[in-house]
């Protein structure tokens, strides 16, 4: 027992030493530090790797292929953060010393841990790159300069769910005394879209019910029960992770349609519908992005980074997600081009990158040179519009393979525009921010 | 030989009373208590301030609010991360509804608010004991999140139902720093933790001993025993209401009612656990190793994978730091339950006796 009592003591001596002596690992000097919020494990842990390893595939593509951005080599490290919003604030100010640049932007992949840093970035003059998540008024870059909610937010999903439905229904006066339940994950993340589906209820007349599921959404069974009983014509599904294959297999149980079922874009990958099996046929998600290997970036990927080892996880290649995950950092990578133009041909700061992404401008062409062409639609911002297109493309789950349901379309953006202003102005009166362009 | 009490003579009843008897203990604490107030905020990193040592100081504190509650009254608890949210909520709108509020007041009467819900949460305690008490406070932890959620007024109507904190600024001064952030923490946590300990050495902290050890006992000597409970859950939310409005205020910033769920509850038991149960100075070991013991053994891996060239994945080095964990927490309950402050103190003895053991 002594002995025991003795080596307790030195294991915690010693692994106190050990926190205290640690120095910050040192990253290369003259690269472009990448700080990233990953998670990989837990009830979000599958999605998030299919995101985070695109995410990595691609900054490694830009290293082997073209030698990082116009000669500067990019350098990373990931943070674990289990989808939890304290972990993720740790991994922030952990990453924000890694190099004397910062972390370039922070994508941090969780609507709870975008608004935990939406104060702290402007402070630490790092941009925050929420792409298609996140607190959708920041899409107002004039009250929010730090924050950017690029390509859709969830107001653009959510009118745009609408509009396909309406679509479905033959035309948007048809949805008058109709009823549209809101299944929805039980966080900031499932509340987003709330006021937004309130308004287009009592403009176009249909009935809302709101369900929520308690994270992490493995037992819905009552909210199914509630559902059948209240015999919705549709239902919107707002999932994340486990919830949203349980609610199709669910569904199917309660003997619910699948095609009267349609996800936002963090309900409709293939995790999501692979894990429900069978249930999952003929159920509609809106998406970002398209999935599948018929990009020119997607075989640079598989030449450049995984014939030589350096790649993540192939079996993730072309899918949902990890398509998503290239994406975002290719936004993160053209943003930083575009600063070097103006800054020059170095690692660039917080301050120099937040230009840069404010200044994107990636038109069909790019997307063409850079091997992307349609998996995502053009983007342009401006100071006042953070956020893009907002168009957003459906898709639907036919014989285990996503497939396209409809065009690129968007929502009621003008609604949407007015509801982010109204907000955002909300907001800055709340902390006394004067709204207005930063220069430089 | 260092640690040795001979020739120090108590002469008055004041001084054989004193919070540290011992003259070494004394200036060991004015040692730490100048590191913490002076050292630290001069030259600990903004990253050890605002991402290690503030979540610390704030668990520390909810940690010595259980630990009245279930250590020295021995009234288990789950509801914690409740209270605080209370706590969290309640500052947050005596911020936002009253014009010029202090912030120290707002903190204070979110403390207060806690205390008044753990009253009433405390109420089925006369009856029911041990396990039954206990999920009795676990409708504290789905009920007070849920109508958080529930009731818009709480969040101020946003979308999201997150609470973004106000900044802090007290007479004129912006606590904006994490340094003026963390000396603001540690302020409030070493009062309140002195203000404890003091407690727990007076009359009703001594009813509470009573009542924990044997209530029908302590009953017959002259103990109200709902008085006592009561006084218990309201100290202990009090402490546990303060430390939410520090978690959202001063830590994250901004925060959702899910933070506040179970899981964050059974990581402030595990704190008290392991720290040591009915210990003040086991609450802060137990926040210390719970909060900082994940973060030490992922910085160790991180430096272990980049110097042996292991290439681990980012979900593996979480998983063994899970693995880790669990193992240290299990290893600890079985070499010492009654937790680290028990180590403590048999260290202590130890150096009594040091280099001439009997």
């Amino acid at each position: 027992m002594k002995a025991w009592k003795a080596t307790s003591i030195a294991l915690l001596a010693l692994a106190g030493g050990a926190a205290i002596v640690l120095p910050a690992a040192a990253q290369q000097a003259g690269t472009q530090f990448m700080g990233i919020l990953g998670y990989r494990v837990g009830p979000y842990g599958a999605n998030g790797a299919a995101f985070f390893t695109g995410l990595l595939d691609y900054l490694a593509l830009v290293n082997e292929r073209d030698g990082g951005i116009n000669g500067v080599k990019l350098s990373w490290e990931e943070c674990e953060t289990e989808y939890n919003n304290a972990k993720g604030v740790e991994c922030y100010e952990r990453l924000k010393t890694r190099s004397e640049n910062g972390p370039t932007a922070i994508h941090p992949m969780s609507t709870g841990i975008t608004y935990g840093l939406i104060d702290k970035a402007p402070a630490d003059k790092i941009p925050l790159i929420t792409l298609g998540y996140g607190r959708t008024d920041a899409t107002d870059g004039r009250v929010f300069p730090w924050v950017f909610p690029i390509l859709s937010n969830y107001w653009d999903a959510a009118t745009g769910i609408v509009k396909f439905i309406a679509d479905k229904e033959g035309g948007s006066e048809k949805l008058k005394g109709k009823k549209i339940v809101l299944l929805y994950h039980d966080s900031a993340y499932g509340k987003e879209p709330h006021p937004v589906l309130e308004a287009e209820a009592a403009k176009l007349g249909f009935e809302l019910k709101l369900i929520p599921v308690p994270h992490p959404g493995n037992e819905q069974q009552s909210q199914w029960l509630q559902i059948r009983q209240y015999k919705p014509d549709w239902v919107i599904l707002w999932g994340w992770g486990v919830m949203s294959a349980t609610a199709l297999s669910t569904a199917q149980k309660v003997g619910f349609p699948r095609d009267k079922m349609v996800g936002n874009w963090w309900a409709g990958s293939e995790i999501d519908t692979e894990a429900a099996g069978p249930a999952s046929e003929g159920y509609y998600a809106a998406s970002l992005n398209l999935a599948g290997k018929d990009f020119g970036v997607v075989k640079d990927v598989e030449k450049y980074v995984y014939a030589k080892g350096k790649g993540g996880d192939p079996k993730l290649i072309g899918t949902v997600l990890w398509n998503r995950g290239l994406a975002a950092a290719m936004y993160t990578v053209e943003a930083v081009r575009t600063a070097q133009a103006k800054f020059g041909k170095k690692p660039m700061t917080g301050e120099q990158t937040r230009w840069g992404i404010e200044n994107l401008n990636i038109d069909q062409k790019r997307l063409d040179q850079l091997g992307f062409g349609t998996m995502v639609p053009p983007l342009k911002l401006s100071c006042s519009d953070h956020g893009g297109s907002g168009l957003v493309r459906f898709q639907r789950w036919e014989g285990g393979k996503w497939k396209p349901a409809s065009e690129w379309m968007s929502g009621d953006k003008a609604m949407v525009r007015k509801m982010v202003e109204e907000s955002a102005a909300k907001y800055a009166t709340e902390k006394n921010i004067t709204a207005g362009c930063m220069k430089g | 030989m260092f640690y040795r009490e001979a020739g120090q003579f108590k002469t008055t009843y004041a001084a054989d009373q004193a919070l540290f008897p011992i003259r070494q203990d004394r200036y060991a604490m004015l040692v730490i208590l100048a590191i913490a107030f002076i050292g630290l905020p001069l030259f600990a990193s903004d990253y050890w301030l605002t991402a290690l040592l503030i979540p610390f100081l704030v668990f520390s504190l909810a940690a010595l609010g259980l630990n009245i509650l279930t250590g020295y009254a021995g009234q288990l608890s789950l509801g914690t991360a409740a209270f605080m949210a209370v706590g969290a909520v309640a500052a947050y709108n005596f911020q936002l509804r009253i014009p010029g509020m202090p912030i120290l007041l707002s903190f204070l009467l979110g403390g207060v608010s806690a205390a008044l819900v753990g009253i009433l949460f405390g109420l089925p305690s006369l009856r029911i004991k041990g396990f039954y008490l206990a999920v009795a406070t676990l409708a504290a932890q789905f009920f007070i999140p849920w109508l958080i959620t529930k009731v818009g007024w709480f969040s101020n109507h946003t979308a999201s139902g997150v609470i973004t904190a106000q900044p802090i600024a007290i007479l004129g001064v912006a606590f904006d720093s994490p340094q003026k952030k963390y000396l603001l923490v540690l302020a409030i946590v070493a009062l309140m933790a002195l203000l404890a300990k003091n407690l727990v050495r007076s009359r009703i902290g001594r009813a509470w001993m009573a009542v924990r050890d044997m209530d029908v006992a302590a009953e017959v000597i002259g103990i109200r025993i709902l008085r006592t409970k009561l006084i218990a859950f309201a100290v202990s939310s009090f402490y546990c209401g303060v430390a939410g409005a520090l978690y959202a205020f001063a830590y994250l910033g901004s925060v959702e009612p899910d933070g506040f769920n179970l899981d964050l509850s059974f990581r402030i038991l595990f704190m008290v656990i392991v720290g040591g149960v009915g210990s003040i100075l086991g609450s802060f070991l137990g926040a210390a190793f719970i909060t900082l013991m994940p973060i030490v053994i992922e910085v160790l891996l991180t430096q272990a994978s980049h110097a042996f060239n292991l290439n681990l994945e980012p979900g593996v080095t979480s998983m063994v730091q899970l693995l880790v964990f669990g193992g240290l927490i299990i290893f600890f309950l079985i070499v010492e339950p009654h937790g680290l402050a028990r180590l403590w103190q048999i260290t202590k003895e130890k150096l009594r006796l040091w280099p001439f053991p009997h």
